[in-house]
This record gives C-alpha cells, structure tokens and sequence, in this order.
C-alpha cells in the first residue's frame, strides 16, 4: 500500500478522521471484493495529486464492522469524505476518478 | 495521411480491451488503451467464472482480468486511467476528447461494456448502497442470516443468488416470467436450494425502508395485478444490461437497445471505428465472447491502419 494512504481502524477512527484538520477520505473495502481491489490503485493515484490537501485512509469492513455500521454501509466499495467530523459526501461502487476528484475538490 | 498521436486508441479496460491491446501490440501498432475506473469492467463483480476455458477449476473475475492486464504490460501496453468525453469521427484522423487533452489517431476499437441496468421504480436510487446491490461478491457479507430479495432470472441473477444462499438465510428471487431464462445448469442449482425461493410472474414495484436501509420491497403479480409486500433488508436487482456509450453522440449506428451495430469484421457504420465485447449487438455477453470479438478488431484495424498508410 502506498506510505500516503493509512489503515484506520475501529478504535482509531474518531482520532484519524472526525477530529483531522483537513478533509479525509476513506476507502471502505474487504478482501472478499473484487471492484475494491480494482479501485485501490486509482485511489493510490489521486493520494498522491491531493498530498497535504486530504488525507487518505483505508477501513477494513471485515476487522471493523462498527464503523460502516454506524455509517449504514452495506455495499463496498464505499468512499467517504469528511470534513470537520461531519460526512461530506458518499460515494457507492466503482466510480470514474473524474467523479472521485470532483468531490474531493468540494471538500477542500 | 497526416500523422497522429497514436495508430489505434482502445476505449475500455475490461476482458475486450485488454484482449484487443494484446493483439494490437504484438502487431505493433502504436496503441493508447484508455480506462475510465480500474481495468476490468463488470467482470470483477463475477464472483467465479466457470465457463472461461483454460481454467478447469475457475477462478474470480478479478484474478482473470489482472491476468489479462498482466499480459497485456508484457506486451508495453500502457493503460491511461481517463475518460472519453465525446469523439469527431468524421475525417480519417479521429479526434478524441479526453479529461485533460485531445489525442487524435488512425483507428479507434470501442470496448466500454455494459453496465447494470435500473429499473427506476421508487426507492432504487435512495437505497442503494443501503441495502440496494448490483454485486452479490461485494455485499452479500452485509447480509449474514437476512432475507434478502434478487429481481431477475437471467444467468447473472441465477448464479449471484446461489452465491447469496452462502451468506443470507433466503432469497427471493424476483423473476417477471414463469421460467427462468438461464442456462440449465444454474437452474437446476437454483431449483434444487433450499435457500432460493422463487417468486414468479412478478416485477419490483418498490423498494420501501428509513435511515437505517432497506426494510420491505412491494412487487407487483403480472397476471393478477396484486401488489404484495415481503420484509427485505437487501435487494440484488440483476435485470440486464445497457451499453456504455454516452459519449457516441449518435455518431455511430446502434440498435434499438443503444448497442453499437457492427459486421462480422467488427467494424461499425464509419470506417475505422471498430466496436467489440458487451457494447456491440451480440447474443451472447460472455468472456470468451468479448475476446473473440476483439481478436478479430484489432486484426481487422491493423488492415485498416496499413491500407491508409498506403494510400
């Protein structure tokens, strides 16, 4: 995984991503999941065009089930993007990168 | 012929992309292959390919189509993760918009598949990702011991709701028609679990729920008119295809399903543009369908690409 894009976790998430100074974006993925895969590199891509604009995290659905719970996600890939504690936008499934860019742009 | 930017751009990232940048590369054209997400296109949502020959025991979507791309880099084969906003085919140089730049070339093979089709009843744009799926790999694991529902009765919605029956406690699969339209064999497996309970003659008519997601779906018996309710927290819809071809502009002819009408050659209605895999008016959307066509594609714009030079 590339050093700008971080694992967040269950316990890890309040710190990593409600309380950032900057937007954050996190890629809600599982093994299991053939389109997450796929996306991870288009994701890695953006990381670095965003580098100390955004913040770029990965959250493993199967090691951290409480956080997509309390966000009702229940399709992955699933991209979210905060801002100040407060979810931003959602995006659901695989996505062109223009589409990602574009909300990316509206958070900053 | 003036020069351009490239002999051949290939539109589209999936199984017919990749086949057709493997053929042209080796007849060394020079060759972009333009993909607007990741490589692999709908095959990555297959949870396992059984009828790709040359692996007898299968295998995911997404390890054949990372072997196709692994292939294809063998080759030099570069792939440009950007978008096709809109083409001017008229001339023999063929310009194509992209995000951030023009790029002309002789020879253009569009492969940008297919996606799921909606249904556009109520509730299907609110839900999804809430309860609403297009990818049974993906989702089913959100939906250990529910009930969920499946619309369709095509291979696609056969085979996804066998592979749900290992997560959920049941499915209903949602079929608009007395028997199913896939192919016998996922239908003897569809008929024979216990865990897929088929609902015939009967179309969604809505997908109801709150905050929380998706809790009831309302569908509708095509022989009686009777609206009835079934308690749902998941709801697969798997009712075809429409091509990807927004940016053809009418540019191009296509049947009355918007599929790009092509001859045995590949070749569309403008010469010099080639069409290959789920775009293109076929029976059959399958792999080993999609590889063939752009075999054939990108053998028949090599033709082409020389006869110009030669002119």
């Amino acid at each position: 995984m590339a050093a700008n894009i971080l694992e967040v976790s269950d316990s890890t998430f309040d710190s990593d991503v409600l309380k950032s100074d900057i937007p954050v974006l996190v890629d809600f993925w599982a093994p299991w999941c053939g389109p997450c895969k796929a996306i991870g590199p288009v994701i890695e891509e953006i990381s670095k065009d965003y580098e100390g604009k955004v913040k770029f995290f990965k959250c493993n659905v199967d090691d951290n089930p409480v956080t997509p719970g309390n966000y009702g996600i229940r399709a992955i890939p699933t991209l979210l993007v905060f801002k100040g504690g407060e979810k931003l936008d959602q995006i659901v499934g695989m996505v062109d990168k223009s589409k990602i860019e574009t909300i990316l742009n509206n958070s900053i | 012929m003036k020069t351009t930017d490239y002999d051949l751009v290939i539109i589209g990232g999936g199984p017919a992309g990749l086949t057709a940048s493997i053929y042209a590369a080796r007849a060394r054209l020079n060759t972009l292959v333009l993909e607007k997400s990741a490589p692999g296109g709908q095959i990555l949502v297959t949870d396992w390919i059984e009828n790709y020959p040359g692996f007898p025991e299968g295998l995911s979507g997404a390890d054949l189509v990372m072997k196709m791309a692994n292939q294809a880099k063998r080759f030099g084969v570069e792939i440009e993760t950007s978008q096709v906003l809109s083409m001017d085919i008229s001339e023999p140089v063929k310009q194509l918009v992209l995000n951030d730049r023009t790029v002309t070339c002789k020879a253009v093979i569009i492969a940008t598949g297919a996606s799921p089709r909606k249904l556009g009843v109520a509730g299907e744009e609110e839900f999804y990702g809430k309860g609403i799926s297009t990818c049974a790999t993906c989702d089913a694991p959100f939906f250990k011991n529910s009930v969920v529902a499946a619309i369709g009765g095509g291979d696609t919605a056969v085979q996804e709701s066998i592979f749900l029956t290992r997560f959920v406690e049941k499915v209903y699969l949602i079929h608009r028609r007395d028997q199913l339209r896939a192919t016998r064999i996922l239908q003897e497996r569809a008929l024979e679990n216990d865990k897929i309970d088929i609902v015939w003659d009967s179309v969604l008519s809505s997908v109801n729920g709150s905050d929380g997601g998706v809790e009831s779906i309302t569908i509708k018996n095509v022989k009686t008119g009777v609206l009835s309710d079934l308690a749902v927290e998941g709801c697969f819809v798997w009712v075809g295809i429409t091509p990807n071809t927004s940016f053809l502009n009418d540019a191009i002819q296509v049947d009355k399903g918007g599929f790009i009408v092509v001859n045995a050659k590949m070749e569309t209605s403008v010469p010099g543009i080639y069409a290959a895999g789920d775009v293109r008016n076929t029976p059959l959307r399958q792999v080993a369908t999609a590889v063939g066509d752009s075999a054939i594609a990108a053998f028949e714009a090599a033709n082409y690409i020389e006869m110009l030079e030669d002119q």
